[in-house]
């Protein structure tokens, strides 16, 4: 209604009274394909993973034996759950005390805008941008123990030929090293476009009172791109709740199951045996797991980051 | 002070590059990969090959397999595009420019994809594709990946569609042009820039899809192609150089490609998030 103009009185009226069918016609054409869309592909899926978790299915036919509780109480006596639980909470540990100091650092190191820095932004870049699939294929030939790198370090060290990714203790410290080589330049990118928004005053106003670098950068640029920094950990956390892709061209979960997460626990146990119902609750929970971080990072950071 | 700043600066590159040959030296490996014997590649993975071999490389070139990979890949990230722009402008313009009652709550509704992992519900998502007689078909990956990311498209979109003009409108009402005419021929040709940047998100995210894929598509004649990929890892699990052939291939021109349009990647990655 505030778009009636108050100079145009009479054509505005005749306006009105054309527009309202006109209104109802681009909302009745424009708004249900999205709607939908996305009730029928998010929406419906998203409820009945939350009704079928409750029931023993095979996905064939309609899901007739209700269990209660009882699928959720197997994946809580499940160890291979917990392993991947607490895979899932190594990948959050490392995120965010390794891959974002580093991304940090490097950002600090490339954010002005100079050829060599576009450069190096760009290499940096590369991981993010190939698909998860790649990547890990190209890493479990790097840990190959009979071609890759860590066979050439064994063989140097007069060592046998080391399979890391078939090393029980090992090989997810392994995954977790493909991760960080694969999402620190995204971290890094969100910090780079948030130091550059920091104003050049504040820190020439810092130079002028005396502060050296590390001053700055503690007190001056960190505090102001806080909110980056912010959303960056979000991403992290929700990213390592979904981990998926990278796992199966490394390990497939193996070395018995010793590098299961939450998303290749609920492939690995629920959809390829066809446990419809079972798989089911790994989602609930994997959707509850998100929604409290989610909902927990509102109440802690998102109110108090606004000035 | 300058021979102090030199040494800063000295020490700053050596960093730099020290990460970039962790970052490049897989990828680097992978394409030496591709032009060496196995033999070779046991002896050493990062020299250069002694002899240039292509025949991997090309055995891959002329397998119509890897091409009909690729191809599905395309058509169906270019449906997801195409897809995701018109329903989720669409929706969006509806949501900026149009009052009416439940306008907001629809607006929460659409945003809740912006919640939760795409995993969370990708068995019940797998049974009703199955119902609908969808497996093996393009749409089994095009309308959930759609679906997904309607979200996005519709925050971003709206956001886009609240800055443009308003008197734009007014004009074009008072020459008896309606919402869905205004839509079609003034809203869209100026929102170029949000659509290529929403285009270019949906299809990088649809191009390296792995999960959906996997789950939805089990005939070889439909794989995507990491779905290929992977099937052509488990055909030649011995022999590393025809994977690393294989992998070379299917990424380089999508690094190509990416790199070249990560303006509007990182765009998309961060609009929702800093705007949610």
């Amino acid at each position: 209604m505030q778009m009636l103009n108050t100079r145009t009185p009479r054509p505005a009226r005749r306006f009105w009274h054309g527009a309202r069918s006109s209104r109802l016609t681009a909302i009745a054409i424009l708004l249900p394909p999205g709607l939908i869309l996305f009730s029928l592909f998010v929406i419906l899926p998203l409820t009945e993973s939350g009704y079928y978790a409750f029931f023993d299915w095979n996905g064939y036919g309609t899901p007739e034996d209700y269990v209660g509780l009882r699928n959720f109480e197997r994946i809580a006596d499940h160890s291979v759950f917990h392993t991947a639980v607490g895979n899932t909470a190594k990948i959050i540990a490392v995120s965010l005390f390794i891959q974002m100091p580093l991304a940090l650092f490097l950002a600090l190191l490339i954010y002005r805008k100079t050829p060599t820095n576009a450069l190096f932004r760009l290499i940096f870049f590369v991981p993010y941008i190939l698909a998860e699939v790649a990547a890990g294929l190209i890493w479990s030939f790097v840990f190959d123990g009979n071609y890759g790198v860590t066979a050439s370090i064994a063989r140097s060290m007069g060592q046998e030929s080391f399979f890391i990714l078939a090393d029980r203790d090992w090989a997810f410290v392994a995954v977790m090293t493909v991760i960080v080589w694969k999402y620190f330049g995204f971290h890094m990118m969100i910090y780079i476009a948030a130091l550059q928004g920091v104003p050049e005053d504040l820190i020439e106003a810092a130079k002028i009172e005396g502060a050296k670098r590390p001053q700055i950068v503690r007190y001056v640029q960190i505090p102001q791109i806080r909110p980056a920094i912010i959303v960056s950990a979000f991403f992290a956390i929700i990213g390592a709740l979904q981990v998926f892709d990278v796992i199966i061209p490394l390990t497939n979960g193996g070395p018995s199951n010793q590098t299961q997460t939450i998303v290749t626990y609920l492939y690995s146990f629920g959809l390829t045996r066809l446990k419809i119902g079972f798989g089911s609750a790994v989602g609930v929970l994997l959707f509850l797991a998100a929604i409290l971080v989610a909902v927990f990072y509102q109440r802690l950071f998102m109110k108090g980051s606004r000035p | 002070m300058s021979r102090a700043a030199f040494w800063r600066n000295l020490a700053r590159v050596t960093i730099l590059c020290v990460v970039a040959s962790f970052v490049l030296a897989p990828m680097l490996a992978t394409v030496l990969g591709g032009f060496k014997t196995n033999a070779e590649l046991r002896m050493n993975a990062f020299a250069l090959p002694q002899d240039w071999n292509v025949s991997f490389y090309g055995s891959i070139l002329v397998d119509p397999a890897f091409w009909r990979y690729l191809g599905n890949s395309l058509l169906i990230s270019t449906g997801t595009v195409v897809l995701t722009l018109l329903v989720g402008a669409a929706a969006a313009y509806v949501f900026a420019q149009i009052r009416f009652f439940g306008s907001r709550m629809l607006f929460s509704y659409m945003l809740l994809g912006l919640m939760f992992p795409f995993a969370t519900a990708i068995l019940p998502l797998f049974i009703k594709v199955r119902d609908i007689g969808l497996l093996d078909t393009y749409w089994a990956v095009i309308l959930p990946q759609t679906a997904f990311g309607l979200s996005l498209a519709i925050l971003l979109f709206r956001t886009f569609f609240d800055q443009l003009p308003k008197e734009l409108f007014e004009a074009a009402r008072i020459d008896g042009c309606g919402y869905v005419r205004f839509f079609w021929q003034i809203t869209l040709p100026l929102s170029t820039p949000i659509l290529a940047t929403v285009g270019v998100f949906v299809f990088v995210q649809s191009w390296n899809n792995f999960l959906l894929p996997l789950v939805v598509l089990n005939s070889r004649e439909a794989f995507t192609w990491p779905l290929g990929m992977m099937q052509f890892r488990g055909e030649y699990v011995t022999e590393w150089n025809r994977t690393l052939a294989f992998v070379t291939l299917t990424i380089l021109p999508a690094i190509v490609f990416f790199l070249a349009a990560q303006k509007y990647i990182v765009a998309g990655l961060t609009g929702g998030a800093v705007k949610g």
